[in-house]
């Protein structure tokens, strides 16, 4: 029993590592432009696309895929943002919605166009590996995308904690007028913003490409969990991506565990009713005065 | 108008009409005047999109073969978006555009919402894949289901997982179910459970674990039923859930007596053995199936081959196709593309010479195909083999499974 529970927890631990990263483009460009990404889920299909089509051309495994997709998708993200987006900034937030539901709408078009709406998945050798640590499994896939997930979250935290650009977009996103004033590019830290954000989804989506077969649809599903584990962790929070992340895996485990599998939805959505009940800037969020 | 130019052309028809029974269609033979428009109801994108394609691809190769035959089919396909409430907008925007008969629409809401607009037109509606009992059972007069309800499928499966010879090495005590917690799931589930004791099954059901058909990780369902140490893992699945469920077994080192999907749709898809190479093997899925004895089957696979290279028919593709050979019969029995008419003709449907493995395609007062039969298939190297009924079998089921790690 001890050896089930423990293998339990270890994969939901997995991958609710991969979820924190998820969440995390989507919690960047929240907390800095206050923009809410409805197009994040499918920016992340497009990085599982990337993953996949790498595998299937030139046989790159994810974690040299998710480099790839990260530049890739940090390019999209950067000129999204510089010529179009950066126009809706101050637009009110219907418009917001209204401009990334429409991009979401586009991507998954494109992508049934190119691709078809056939599910695609990576079938290598890893795809049936464990790592064996005593009596706990270690699903190879999982874990290593686990590992760079934790390693991406560290460094962009790292990064925003540190660098002058990063402390430069923190002072952008606390007081914009104030960061104009002392000479602070607003409309290139944003769309470097934007650009992290969206990398963060590509990385996200070539990582989990071997574990998910990609289709067209798959980023409403995407997107859905990112909000909740944003909500639960708290908006604009990094650590709050990366605690919501876990502990939505781990809530979702244990349900389909100790109550029935087909529950585990039920029990992320009441973990998010009861913190937005609760807590309602979540786990790790701020006030806002 | 040349008269001797005509007369030879008239001459020609008719000596192809008198080769056509040779071809393997001896129902068909007549060449039809006039061209059936035919509205096809799938779901051509969305999550059902990848057996609504394969269904378009047998009503596509059905309609090209038809041709052949002297009967024109004009058939439009409009996609559900593998949404249930869109099969009736779906549904009256093809009657709006002149089509006198509809097929579809694979999935059990989609086909229901479907046949409302067809019941208020008027306009006959042929079933190709849809189980819901309800379909045949709400009083539609316009619905002829060419597909089994749930309970035939059910009733079938469960005999031919009876039917497993045992052995010294198979002597099955045990089962878990695993099932998806949709309709579909439920429905199965429900008449698997009903059947097992009915049917005298000398195996006993341990546990039912249920999952989200979007599940994307199955891992702790799998843990949960490896727990339980059952002979036999019995999941009812489309395609997608069964890949999972079969990596997250070798990866969980779970290795039962034998995997048997009762009435499980998926696992015979080339998306399934394609994801899982060796790992596929072995698995036993029941489901109606074509049978490959039959005239018709193989003038279909012939054809099938040269025109999809590398795809493979089966079950979607194949009722996909009957759904169309149902028309093309309807309209050549009737004359006429009036929907009274064709649904006058479809009453008294009765063709022995098809596709799929069963007695003749005809309808019940209910509209519902009761003749239609089950199979079991086993993968033997990647590829689907009919292991029973002993009628149609291809093959003795490799029972039990070799263990994963075992497998070269």
């Amino acid at each position: 029993m001890l050896e089930f529970y423990s293998n339990v927890i270890v994969g939901g631990l997995l991958l609710g590592a991969v979820y924190a990263l998820l969440a995390t483009g989507l919690n960047v460009i929240f907390g800095v432009m206050r923009m809410v990404n409805f197009a994040h889920g499918e920016m992340v299909v497009v990085g599982m696309y990337v993953g996949y089509g790498l595998w299937a051309w030139t046989g790159v495994p994810a974690l040299a895929a998710a480099p790839i997709a990260a530049l890739l998708l940090f390019g999209m993200g950067y000129l999204f943002q510089r010529f179009v987006a950066n126009r809706f900034v101050e637009a009110p937030q219907h418009m917001q919605f209204i401009l990334y539901i429409a991009i979401a709408l586009i991507i998954t078009g494109l992508h049934a166009v190119f691709f078809g709406p056939d599910p695609r998945g990576i079938q290598s050798a890893a795809s049936f590996e464990v790592y064996q640590l005593g009596m706990i499994r270690f699903d190879a896939v999982r874990t290593q995308a686990a590992v760079a997930s934790l390693l991406l979250v560290a460094a962009l935290w790292a990064w925003f904690r540190f660098s002058l650009t990063g402390k430069a977009i923190e002072a952008a996103a606390e007081n914009r007028v104030g960061g104009q004033a002392i000479g602070i590019r607003i409309p290139h830290l944003f769309a470097l913003t934007a650009g992290l954000g969206f990398a963060c989804a590509g990385a996200a989506g070539a990582l989990v490409a071997p574990m998910f077969d990609v289709q067209p649809y798959l980023g409403g599903e995407f997107t859905l969990v990112a909000f909740i584990i944003v909500i639960v962790g708290g908006l604009a929070s990094l650590p709050g991506a990366l605690v919501g992340g876990l502990l939505i895996g781990l809530a979702e485990a244990l349900a389909a565990t100790v109550v029935a599998p087909s529950m585990k939805s039920l029990f992320s959505y009441g973990l998010l009713v009861l913190v937005i009940l609760l807590r309602p800037q979540g786990l790790f969020g701020k006030v806002e005065g | 108008m040349n008269d001797r130019r005509l007369s030879s052309t008239r001459r020609t028809l008719l000596k192809a009409g008198a080769l056509m029974p040779a071809f393997g269609f001896p129902g068909l033979v007549r060449a039809q005047t006039g061209t059936l428009k035919v509205g096809v109801i799938l779901p051509l994108t969305g999550v059902l999109a990848f057996p609504g394609q394969q269904t378009r691809q047998g009503a596509e190769l059905a309609v090209k073969m038809m041709k052949d035959q002297g009967i024109n089919i004009e058939a439009t396909y409009v996609d559900t978006e593998s949404k249930a409430e869109t099969g009736r907008v779906a549904a009256e925007r093809l009657i709006r555009d002149g089509n006198t008969v509809l097929i579809g629409a694979w999935d059990s809401g989609a086909t229901i919402s479907a046949a409302q607009a067809a019941e208020a037109a008027k306009v006959p509606l042929i079933v190709n894949v849809a189980s819901a009992p309800q379909i045949t059972e709400q009083g539609f007069t316009m619905v002829f289901r060419n597909f089994t309800s749930a309970g035939q499928l059910v009733t079938s499966a469960v005999q031919r997982i009876k039917e497993l010879p045992r052995s010294a090495s198979f002597a099955p005590k045990t089962a878990v179910l695993t099932h998806t917690s949709d309709t579909f799931g439920q429905a199965m589930l429900g008449g698997v459970k009903a059947l097992w004791d009915k049917l005298g099954m000398d195996i006993k059901i341990i546990d039912v674990i249920s999952y989200d058909v979007r599940a994307r990780d199955l891992s702790v369902e799998i843990a949960k039923a490896k727990a339980l140490n059952p002979d036999l893992m019995c999941p009812i699945t489309r395609v997608n859930d069964a890949i999972l469920i079969v990596r997250e077994m070798v990866k969980q080192d779970f290795n039962p007596m034998a995997i048997v999907g009762p009435g499980s749709p998926g696992p015979y898809e080339k998306a399934f053995t394609d994801a899982l190479g060796k790992f596929a093997d072995d698995y036993i899925t029941c489901v109606p199936w074509y049978d490959p004895s039959r005239a018709t089957a193989k003038a279909v696979l012939q054809r099938w081959a040269k025109e999809y290279p590398g795809d493979r028919l089966e079950l979607n593709s194949g009722f996909g196709w009957e759904g169309i050979q149902v028309a093309a019969d309807a309209f050549k029995r009737a004359g006429s593309t009036k929907p009274a008419d064709l649904h006058a003709a479809l009453r008294s449907t009765k063709i022995e010479e098809h596709l799929m493995f069963g007695g003749p395609i005809q309808f019940d007062e209910k509209g519902q195909n009761n003749n239609i039969g089950g199979a079991m298939l086993q993968i033997v190297k990647g590829e689907p083999v009919l292991v029973g009924p002993s009628s149609i079998a291809q093959a003795q089921p490799k029972l039990p499974m070799t263990k994963w790690k075992a497998r070269a």
